[in-house]
């Protein structure tokens, strides 16, 4: 794909396109993937965390454990996007705070906030899922076809 | 009049009577917050949305500029201005507020020098006594229509800029004390096929280059001209990127007299990322800090290239590449010796 863009450039736009990398500031991807894996971890730890709780002094199992920790951290995530600290800690944790839960309580909390200037049905109603419409979408179409696969495998066997 | 292929001349030399720079929070934490007019402490600056806010920082701008000219906002002929958002709302909401004759312009950050162009010209041809061009930007506004909400979490890349929030505004007539417009180069739209929207600095810098490049062919000067070469909002990469393109395509500029407002207007902040972006960028920098300093004699002839971005959101989802363009605006302090 990439290569194909490429190849509809003019010689003199390909020329130009390598200078400019050359002065692109590198990712600092080392420091990226570090501070994604501890802080993805450290929100999967505080999810254990809450869980343990849940089993240890309301009766939960830990079966029945998981809902109630996952809106434990979506509450805590929307609180923190309301404060206006969520995407800075984001800005500094990059994907390990977007991939866990939390990512997408955040993307539906700041769609809902940032449209409310533009009213209750259209602004907040029409725009929360603007982000997390496709996760959505996307992920109830893969579980169709894993659960199609899966109902083919087992009639077979 | 014209001058060479896409210049115009002013011979009469129309004067900046009145320039003022109004910004935000983040630009009152900068190094030059000395120079802005008027800095708010709130984001929101008492509205209940951004794109208010926006409206209230160019309509602020307009009437100091007006009010700094010592005007009546009845004696301004022509109202010039744009800025980012979609129809250009701050521009058109701030002129039913202004009431003056309105022309509403857009080349995305490049629009400050576009009206400042057109307003020399419009003075220059005797079709206006009084001209005034703004233009602003905000960062909340902006954010929320070219990328995601303000408060989602992504990580930007070391070449991203932030946008700045602020506006400038310059009223321009055809007597007067006051530094005086010579020139103007109008750009023509460069694509070198760059798509990322989180590196426009890379994506401008070869539209400036063409407008200086043709700015000095047009009026047939020495490179050395100008005391101060300046670029809008390249941010640190662009600027890097351009300072090797001028040699390269032998405009010979000083380059220890070339800088751009998107380096200046957050100095070394690395929050910023690549530096300021945005209308108000190079509007609230020249206006404010660039035409101080030039006022006060630290430069005498100064080059103002803004540099514009013209792509929409949908543009880039639909993989189109960027198109740039750049307008450049000659000023001059009154001492100079002709």
């Amino acid at each position: 794909m990439a290569d194909q863009k490429k190849k509809k450039l003019t010689p003199v736009q390909q020329e130009y396109q390598q200078l400019a990398q050359r002065h692109e500031p590198k990712r600092p991807l080392v420091r990226n993937f570090t501070r994604a894996f501890f802080v993805g971890g450290f929100i999967c730890l505080i999810g254990q965390g809450i869980t343990e709780l849940f089993i240890r002094y309301f009766d939960f199992t830990e079966k029945t454990a998981g809902n109630p920790t996952v809106a434990v951290l979506i509450l805590l995530s929307a609180l923190l996007t309301g404060l206006g600290v969520y995407d800075r800690i984001a800005q500094w944790a990059g994907a390990g705070t977007s991939v866990p839960v939390t990512g997408f309580a955040n993307s539906i909390t700041s769609a809902a906030i940032e449209h409310r200037s533009e009213g209750l049905v259209l602004g907040v109603g029409g725009n929360m899922f603007k982000l997390a419409g496709s996760v959505i979408v996307f992920g109830v179409v893969a579980a169709f076809i894993i659960g199609l696969l899966k109902t083919l495998f087992t009639m077979g066997g | 009049m014209r001058q060479g292929h896409q210049s115009w001349v002013f011979p009469s030399k129309p004067v900046i009577l009145g320039h003022a720079a109004i910004g935000g929070p983040f630009e009152a934490q900068g190094p030059l917050a000395e120079d802005f007019d008027t800095l708010h402490g709130d984001l929101m600056i008492g509205q209940d949305s951004w794109e208010k806010a926006e409206k209230v920082l160019l309509e602020e701008a307009c009437s100091k500029a007006i009010e700094k000219a010592g005007l009546r906002k009845e004696q301004v002929n022509f109202f010039l201005a744009g800025d980012l958002m979609n129809q250009i709302i701050s521009a058109s909401f701030s002129a039913r507020t202004l009431a003056i004759p309105f022309l509403g312009i857009f080349g995305a950050c490049s629009t400050a020098m576009e009206g400042l162009a057109l307003a020399a010209q419009l003075v220059d041809s005797q079709a206006a006594d009084y001209v005034l061009a703004a233009t602003s930007s905000h960062n909340g506004a902006a954010e929320k229509q070219y990328r995601y909400p303000t408060e989602y979490g992504s990580q930007k890349p070391p070449t991203a800029q932030w946008t700045v929030t602020g506006a400038g505004a310059a009223v321009v007539g055809n007597k007067g004390k006051g530094l005086r417009i010579t020139g103007a180069t109008i750009g023509r739209v460069v694509d070198m096929g760059m798509t990322d929207p989180f590196n426009m600095g890379a994506a401008m810098a070869p539209a400036a280059l063409s407008t200086i490049e043709t700015h000095f062919r047009d009026f047939q000067l020495p490179h050395d001209h100008y005391d101060l070469v300046v670029t809008g909002d390249l941010g640190k990469v662009g600027h890097a990127i351009l300072s090797e393109l001028l040699p390269k395509h032998n405009v010979m500029v000083p380059l220890q007299r070339y800088i751009d407002c998107g380096k200046l207007i957050y100095g070394d902040n690395p929050n910023v990322w690549s530096g300021g972006s945005g209308c108000g960028c190079v509007a609230t920098v020249t206006y404010g800090h660039l035409l101080r300093r030039m006022s006060r004699g630290d430069w005498k002839r100064m080059l103002v290239v803004a540099t514009g971005a013209l792509l929409s959101p949908i543009s880039y989802q639909q993989g189109e590449s960027i198109p740039c363009i750049a307008h450049a605006v000659a000023i001059e302090s009154e001492q100079t010796g002709e």
